[in-house]
């Protein structure tokens, strides 16, 4: 699983796209953000939550068919799911490496984001807490949504009609932790809340998508 | 005959050609795609005996 | 004599044929008196003024449009578990009837709000639950209609529908919590809720209601008779091309 999960790595950072086009995308959010609702620190620090989980949700999409789609096509998936490890196994790891090419960047870079959207510096441990328990469940659902969609030719925009949905729960807790944070309110319910989400669906989701993949596989 | 509304008289015939609109366009779409359907199918099924 | 008899296509059609003109003409007969009842004969409430009529189409298809994908999950899990091919085109048939009225329970809420709450759409927990029920019934449908082999879209629906199920519940309750947070005092809709209704609205409600249902199972079971046609046909055209 190991080898699995450093095979993955390999071929995103190969292929080009991996840890940079995640934290690339995310920057031009964050840019294009201040063009539209103008350069006012207040407003910007006001909706830089939201801004930056709304960056972090489609920063994860972008690249969530290629989660299974190569392997599909060249049949290493075949050779995956009839390999001694279980099929969930593959998907968590799928999962994992998805989230270490394009959560943690963000994790990590979200500070540099926080700076240029006037983020209260309250806010700052919140936002950084919220997206390394938030993401994680992002990436997970994903290979839910490119499970569903792997045999077919175009499903980019299918997949984001059926992804995002299923991350309104984690963007409204996530967004909510880091504004409560913020403003130095209670923040247990959200915190306890977003865990939790992320654990269940880390739980029970590896084996909708599994399941998925047989269907597409048969 | 229409019965005495008041100033809400927009609000509640709006919400009823709200609801009744799409509903009538939804039983036409499910009935003419019904028919078309069975058309078809009925084609495809002479179609067939005469073929053997 | 078992319900599961009727997971046998060839009895569906019998059955259905034969129970269709009764409940199409009960649906006529039930919103026609419920609906005309609700639009002429009520009197005004003391709050809402005549906009008190909205309720006879608003609460029907608000109710149906939860009540709808209830059913698909139930016919989904049949189909997952037993693999009877009706099932699964049962909750592919309603599908579209689930978001039409969702769209109906939505626009007539806003159609609604406008005069009361001043606002055509206001960020209330109900209102954004079932914008986001909305779009998990756009994803169902696209999801069918984008696999061309009818098991794997079978299967990957149902799977979707079970998933989206729970995640359409914990929006629900993410949704309620979000917005709490955001003004404590939200405008809350007291129609249909926890007081009484005067039976004077409360009869033509419930004749409504039981229209809606009505013409819910009326478009299904047509529905579902169009897709069990279309997979024959399906069939033969496939047998016609391989002989």
């Amino acid at each position: 699983m190991i080898a699995l999960l450093l095979r993955d790595l390999r071929l995103a950072v190969r292929a080009g796209g991996g840890f940079g086009l995640g934290l690339a995308f995310f920057l031009i959010v964050v840019t294009l953000v201040p063009f539209g609702v103008g350069p006012e620190g207040q407003i910007l620090g006001r909706i830089a939550p939201g801004i930056l989980w709304l960056g972090a949700l489609l920063a994860c999409l972008l690249s969530l068919d290629r989660i299974f789609a190569l392997d599909f096509e060249d049949g290493s998936l075949d050779l995956l799911a009839t390999a001694p490890v279980p099929l969930e196994g593959v998907v968590t790891i799928k999962a994992l490496a998805h989230w270490i090419t394009t959560g943690l960047p963000l994790v990590v870079a979200a500070p540099v984001f926080g700076l240029l959207m006037h983020l209260e510096s309250t806010a700052y441990f919140w936002m950084i807490l919220a997206l390394a328990l938030g993401t994680p469940a992002l990436s997970v659902l994903g290979t839910f949504g490119a499970a569903l969609t792997v045999g077919l030719k175009r499903g980019g925009l299918l997949l984001s009609l059926l992804v995002l949905p299923l991350y309104v729960p984690t963007l409204i807790f996530g967004a909510e932790l880091v504004r409560r944070g913020a403003q130095n309110m209670d923040t247990n319910v959200p915190l306890l809340m977003l865990a939790g989400i992320t654990a269940a669906v880390i739980a029970v989701v590896p084996f909708a998508s599994a399941a998925a993949i047989r269907v597409n596989l048969r | 005959m229409m019965p005495e509304l008041g100033k809400y008289a927009l609000t509640v015939v709006l919400s009823y050609i709200g609801t009744l609109g799409p509903l009538a366009v939804l039983t036409i779409w499910t009935l003419w795609r019904g028919a078309k359907v069975k058309a078809a199918l009925a084609a495809q099924e002479e179609r067939m005996k005469k073929n053997g | 004599m078992s319900i599961w008899e009727y997971a046998n296509p060839v009895k569906f059609m019998k059955t259905s044929s034969w129970a269709l003109p009764w409940v199409s003409v009960a649906t006529v007969i039930s919103l026609a008196v419920g609906l005309i009842w609700g639009f002429f004969f009520t009197t005004e409430a003391m709050n809402f003024g005549s906009t008190v009529k909205v309720l006879f189409v608003h609460v029907p298809s608000a109710m149906m449009a939860i009540n709808i994908w209830v059913m698909m999950l139930v016919t989904s899990l049949i189909w997952l578990i037993r693999r009877h091919h009706v099932s699964a085109l049962a909750a592919k048939a309603a599908a579209p009837i689930g978001a039409v009225m969702t769209i109906i329970a939505l626009v007539t809420g806003a159609v609604w709000g406008q005069p009361m709450w001043g606002t055509w759409w206001e960020w209330d927990p109900r209102l954004t639950s079932f914008l986001i029920l909305f779009l998990f019934y756009l994803g169902y449908m696209a999801l069918w209609g984008a696999i061309e082999n009818p098991d794997t879209a079978a299967d990957l629906t149902g799977v979707l529908c079970l998933v989206g199920s729970v995640f359409a519940l914990l929006s629900r309750y993410a949704v309620k919590f979000w917005n709490q947070g955001l003004h404590q005092d939200s405008t809350i809709l007291k129609v249909g809720e926890k007081d009484p209704l005067d039976p004077s609205y409360y009869i033509p409600l419930v004749i409504c209601i039981v229209g809606f249902v009505l013409l819910f199972v009326t478009l299904l079971l047509l529905r579902t008779r169009t897709e069990i046609r279309l997979r024959r046909l399906k069939a033969l055209e496939q047998r016609e091309r391989m002989a």
